[in-house]
Formats: structure tokens, C-alpha cells, sequence
């Protein structure tokens, strides 16, 4: 799960990262409002969306007037900011963040946390390199990009602090702030099980001193049921309405952009019906991974997120019954078929406990599907469903 | 032969005589499976399923003599039940349980750093199975076949690909392992890779993988140095965007890194056979053995 940037914010302002002083504001007259309550004479105007690249796409301004800040936050709210890091469609803008601005930045540096899985470690990544991509960065100069594992016993070192604080080139003051952020971050990291906590940029200020100038985190969906004030902080707008659903039933689906609906159960063979689609001349609409457990009611919810994309022509099944019996699974597709009212064109490959008593009842169920004989069978009859070219 | 598992292991379940433990040990214990008790705090002195019931891990290895243990115990305290089966002495522990927070599985390797000859398989896996000797997890048992292939993979369903195609074409398994779809997890590739190439049931062996992390890379990289039966690769993922969780946490591309085509490309260049598709993973196993005879 991701959260905004201003709710990022305040978790660093808990744990005494330092970040400019700033309100989120939900319509114009409360971003002027904040804005006035803030002083001075100029603002930043941040539109708040789960994705970066906001500054390139127009989503961050400096203003320097209450009027302006009531013209950019209209200009923002209630549309949509599409930038290098979301879909072509953009992500809605609810909120911006008024901040006063920084007046003075001499340095802008780059500091991220994460679990690096291959380490089986917390990872610190730095960089003299901030406020730009990082992964560019990465890419064109690795030997600016620093890493430090973090060691679950000790926690992070002096030693570690010191070396990154020298390599970034602090001065004595700053590498004590520095120290400090570090401690705060891993505590907050530790404390809220976050998966990631990146600051682009982490600023030397005019004064000398260090602030988070931006605050991303993402956090361990698998951790979030001991974490009842962070779930509050999910927002629903930010995500595919269509996978928002997909979460309320317990089924894990992503959008895709073709036109070739799937619905597998289990999620390596969910990844790997799209890749044979594609193989066999197709376009993935989505994964979907309807789960171990499919139940009738499941594989019905399925149905009804599948249908509800319009660029869907065409449905694949494809189901390896295990544990999850055949026959079930085909009650549970007639009985989808039947609510939903289904005309798109099915194809079933069914395989596995209960098999033909399963492939019985989808023949004499009078819907029109097309029954598939194993995985290739399966993808090259759904791709001329979808009347696409087989390959 | 075959690995880490056989006719005479003897398995405990964690979670025992919740639904998922009831469940599946009932599967177990109509394969064949050497089961011989289970765990329950509270529940001790109880029978279920015929067998008896302790209280703590600890407990089950003394009433038991118990080497093997599996876990169904839901996921908040399934890293704490690892942690318990290790330090009771359980050599090989196999953890099914899904959505176990990260952190606590960094944690759980750190500490299992001091217990060298305990294996963990899992979580968020399958368990593993030796055809007809023992059943450790939710696999169906029928889809196998006692035989030459050591299977290998991060994906429930897509072993179960993999077996079903081996079964059919009359290879067999020797042992499949399903090493679990999270980022930090017990065995992984190399050290399954190791156990096949030593194992004289095993000729061949069959590795599955999928997007994100390295693991795919490491492998091609052992398999290059170290072993010397035919091994056959597939990874799912290939249309996979970059950033989107695809329902395994460990599957997510970040920064470039971790790409279908780039463990392909890694494996390829080891030497190791591509399936490009999931429903030729059988057929190019039977090639590479038959080029190897």
C-alpha cells in the first residue's frame, strides 16, 4: 500500500525527521486558508498523487500570492496529473500541499530505505545525486550510488552513518543530522513495516541544515492488519477502481491493456496463461488470480470484473484443480454465467481433481463454451476468439 | 534416494487441529505420509485424526521423535512457529502459511543463521513431496509419479504443471520442491540445485521461476560451475509491466532489475534448456534426457 506524500510527511514529523512546515488542503478555500494560516509571502502548491514524477508533469508550483495559490490548487484539484509513473489516464488529485517554500537550497541529495530480499536485509541506499531519478542515476553513474546493509542485531553503525555522511561530503554538523535521520528513518521503517522510505531530495538548506524535501513510502501490505492507523490512510481514488474491488473480494487482480481476459487460479500460473497468450499472438487484458480457496461466489465476483472492462473480447479459464475440485470450479463458472448474463466467448481448460465431472457439466450446460485441451490449445482458441491472428 | 523427504520421515503438523491443518493432514495421511502427531497449544493429551496432540514443538520431537514439521498456523504468528520448530530441533520445516509480513522473515533467517542443518521450505508455498513415500503441503498427490525428476519452483500451480506434464510422459519425480512465491524465504534455488545434483534417484531437474529478484541469476550461475544433469528453466512473468505486484510479493520488477528475459538470457547462457512456454516444460525435459543417453 502507498501513501501521500503529506501523510508521509507527518510520520517523519513524529519521529523528528525535519520537513518543511505545510497543511494538505481538500478544495480551494482551504488551501487558501492554509496558506494564510502558514504567513510569508510565497507557497508551494503539491498536488498529492501516489506516483512521482509530479514536478515534470505540472503538479508541484511555487506561487507567490494567496490568488495564485487559490488559481493553482484549482487548477489542480478535482483533475487528473499523468506523469512518466502512472497510466495514461493519470491519477485524480484530491488533495494538494501547501508548504512554505525552502528559501535557500545549496545541496540536493538522494536517501532511501528498503528490503533488499537478496541480502535478506534492510538496504540504506544514498546519493550526492538527489532530486533526480535515481534509478537514471544508478544506471548512467553507479559509483554515486551508495548501499549499506543493515545489520538486524545492531541496528545501523556508527561506523556506516560516518562513512555515507564522508562520502556524501557533510560537514561535521550536517553528519550529526544526518545520523539522527538515519536513526529515525529505520526506527519508522521498523515500527510501521514499511517496505520502502525514499527522501528525493534530502536537502542542504542555505543555513547548512538538513530537511526531507519530499517523503515516499510504501508499505508491507502483509503487516498492515498490526497497523490498524496506517490501513485508515488507504485511498481508494489512487488506486484502479477495478483492483479496489478486486481487494474487497479477496481476489488479486492487476489491469492490463489488451484485450484478452484471464482468470487462473494461483499466482505463477496466472503470470504465466498471460505470457502464453501473448506467445500464442494475444494481449492480455489482466491477471487474475482467483486464489487456492475458489469458491462458486468467487469465480461469479471474477466474472463480473472481468465483464466489467470493456476492452475485454474474450475470456480464458484456465484452472490446475488441486486442492480445488474441478467440478466446483465448473458449477462456479455456469453459475457466473448465469448471473452475469455472459456473451462474451469462454474458453475453458480445466486439469486436475474431478476433471471430467467438471468438463460434463460444462458441456451439458447449454453456455457456449469452448472447451480447451491442454495450456496451448487453450491460448490459440482464445486469441481467435478474440479475433486476433494465432501464432 | 530422493531429497530431504521419504517413506521414513517423520512429519508433525503446526496448526493441527485448525481447518487447514485438519484438512490437509487428513490428505497426508491417506497418501501414505508418516504422520505422527501434531500441535495444538492447549490441546495436549487430545487425539485428532487418530493421532496425538502436544502442546509445544518441543513437546511433539519428544512423543514423536518427529524430524519434520509443517505449518498451517495463520500468518501472525507463523514466523513465531518456525522459530519454535528450529529450536526444538526439526531438520527439515515446512511452512505453507501465506502473508507473513517481510520483516519478520528477515528476522526469522537471521536467527535460523544458527541452526545450519535446519531447512526451511516456504512460506507461501506448496510444500514438498517424494512420490509415493511422503506428502508435505496442499499438493494434489495424484498428479505424480515416482521417477527421475527433481522439480523445483517459486509457484504452486505452475509445479503442478510441471509435474502433471512429467507424470504423463512417464519420467516422474524423484522429489518436487516448492520453495514459495515471497521475498525472503528458506531454501532457495541453489541450495535445491545442490541436493538434486547429489541425489543418484535424480537425472534431471526442472527449475521454475518467475520475475523479480535474482535468485533465477544465482541459479544459472551454480548450475554453470556445479551441476551436471540436464536442467530445463521456465519463468513466468514475461508480459509482466514493471512496479505491479503480481500476487506473489517476491514477483516485482524494481528498477529494471529482475526481468523475465533477463533470467532467461542467464540461464540460457549456463547452459541450462528454455521452456518459452509453460506447456513445453515436459517436452523439453524429455529431449535433454534423451540427448543425454
Amino acid at each position: 500500500m502507498n501513501i501521500h506524500e503529506y501523510q508521509a510527511k507527518r510520520l517523519f514529523a513524529d519521529y523528528g525527521i525535519p520537513v518543511p512546515t505545510g497543511q494538505p488542503a481538500f478544495s480551494v478555500e482551504e488551501a487558501t486558508r492554509q496558506a494564510q494560516a502558514l504567513g510569508g509571502d510565497s507557497w508551494m502548491v503539491k498536488a498529492q498523487v501516489h506516483a512521482g514524477g509530479r514536478g515534470k508533469a505540472g503538479g508541484v508550483k511555487r506561487v507567490n500570492s494567496l490568488e495564485q495559490v487559490a488559481e493553482v490548487a484549482g487548477r489542480l484539484l478535482g483533475t487528473r496529473l499523468v506523469t512518466h509513473q502512472t497510466g495514461a489516464d493519470g491519477q485524480p488529485i484530491q488533495a494538494v500541499l501547501i508548504e512554505t517554500p525552502t528559501q535557500e537550497i545549496a545541496r540536493e541529495l538522494y536517501l532511501s530505505m528498503l528490503v533488499d530480499r537478496s541480502k535478506r536485509r534492510v538496504a540504506i541506499i544514498a546519493s550526492a545525486m538527489g532530486g533526480m531519478d535515481i534509478e537514471a542515476v544508478a544506471h548512467d553513474t553507479p559509483e554515486l550510488v551508495l548501499t549499506r546493509s543493515i545489520h538486524p542485531v545492531t541496528g545501523i553503525q556508527a561506523h556506516q552513518a560516518q562513512e555515507l555522511g564522508f562520502a556524501l561530503g557533510l560537514n561535521k554538523e550536517q553528519r550529526k543530522q544526518f545520523w539522527a535521520i538515519l536513526q529515525s528513518m529505520y526506527q519508522l521503517f521498523l515500527a510501521q513495516d514499511f517496505s520502502l522510505v525514499e527522501i528525493n531530495p534530502l536537502i542542504v538548506t542555505g543555513a547548512g541544515d538538513l530537511m526531507a524535501l519530499d517523503a515516499k513510502i510504501n508499505l508491507d501490505d502483509n503487516a498492515l492488519y498490526r497497523h490498524p492507523k496506517l490501513l485508515e490512510l488507504y485511498d481508494a481514488s489512487q488506486v484502479d477502481e477495478k483492483e479496489d474491488v478486486a481487494r474487497r473480494f479477496d481476489l488479486n487482480y492487476i489491469a492490463l491493456d489488451g484485450d484478452i481476459a484471464c482468470m487462473v487460479n494461483g499466482a505463477g500460473l496466472a503470470m504465466a496463461t498471460m505470457d502464453l497468450i501473448k506467445l500464442h499472438g494475444g494481449d492480455p487484458a489482466n491477471f487474475l488470480d482467483v486464489g487456492g480457496g475458489a469458491t462458486a461466489e468467487r469465480v461469479t465476483e471474477a466474472f463480473k470484473l472481468i465483464q466489467s472492462d470493456k476492452k475485454v473480447k474474450a475470456i480464458l479459464v484456465n484452472i490446475f484443480g488441486g486442492i480445488v475440485r474441478c467440478d466446483l470450479i465448473a458449477e462456479g463458472i455456469i453459475q457466473a454465467a448465469q448471473q452475469t448474463g455472459l456473451t462474451l466467448p469462454v474458453v475453458v481448460r480445466l486439469e486436475g481433481t474431478n476433471v471430467e465431472k467438471g468438463r460434463e457439466s460444462l458441456n451439458n450446460s447449454g453456455l457456449r463454451l469452448i472447451s480447451a485441451a491442454g495450456l496451448t490449445d487453450a491460448a490459440r482458441k482464445v486469441v481467435a476468439a478474440a479475433g486476433g491472428q494465432v501464432a | 534416494m530422493s531429497v530431504l523427504v521419504n517413506a521414513e520421515t517423520k512429519v508433525i503438523c503446526q496448526g493441527f487441529t485448525g481447518k487447514q491443518g485438519t484438512f490437509h493432514s487428513e490428505h497426508a495421511i491417506a497418501y501414505g505420509t508418516r504422520m505422527v502427531g501434531g500441535v495444538t497449544p492447549g490441546r495436549s493429551g487430545e487425539t485428532h485424526l487418530g493421532l496425538p496432540v502436544f502442546d509445544t514443538v518441543r513437546a511433539a520431537v519428544a512423543g514423536t521423535g518427529a524430524n519434520a514439521s509443517v505449518i498451517y498456523v495463520p500468518a501472525p504468528f507463523a514466523a513465531d512457529a518456525i522459530l519454535e520448530a528450529a529450536d526444538a530441533g526439526i531438520q527439515v520445516i515446512v511452512c505453507i502459511t501465506e502473508g507473513i509480513p517481510v520483516l519478520d522473515m528477515l528476522q526469522v533467517k537471521a536467527v535460523l543463521a544458527d541452526y545450519p542443518d535446519t531447512y526451511l521450505i516456504g512460506p507461501n508455498c506448496p510444500g514438498i513431496i517424494t512420490p509415493g513415500a511422503c506428502k508435505i503441503g496442499i499438493m494434489p498427490g495424484m498428479i505424480h509419479k515416482p521417477g527421475k525428476i527433481g522439480i523445483v519452483s517459486r509457484s504452486g500451480t505452475l509445479t503442478y504443471e510441471a509435474v502433471y506434464q512429467t507424470t504423463q510422459n512417464g519420467l516422474g519425480q524423484s522429489t518436487c520442491i516448492g520453495i514459495g512465491g515471497d521475498p525472503i524465504h528458506g531454501m532457495n534455488f541453489v541450495d535445491c540445485l545442490k541436493l538434486f545434483e547429489a541425489d543418484p534417484q535424480t537425472e534431471g531437474i526442472i527449475m521454475v521461476g518467475e520475475i523479480g529478484g535474482n535468485a533465477e541469476e544465482d541459479a544459472a550461475a551454480y548450475i554453470q560451475a556445479e551441476v551436471s544433469k540436464p536442467v530445463v528453466a521456465y519463468i513466468a512473468g514475461v508480459t509482466a509491466p514493471a512496479g505491479k505486484r503480481m500476487g506473489h510479493a517476491g514477483a516485482i520488477i524494481s528498477g529494471g532489475k529482475g526481468t523475465a528475459g533477463d533470467k532467461f538470457a542467464a540461464l540460457e547462457a549456463a547452459g541450462v534448456t528454455l521452456a518459452r512456454s509453460p506447456a513445453d516444460i515436459g517436452v523439453r525435459i524429455l529431449e535433454a534426457m534423451q540427448q543425454r543417453a
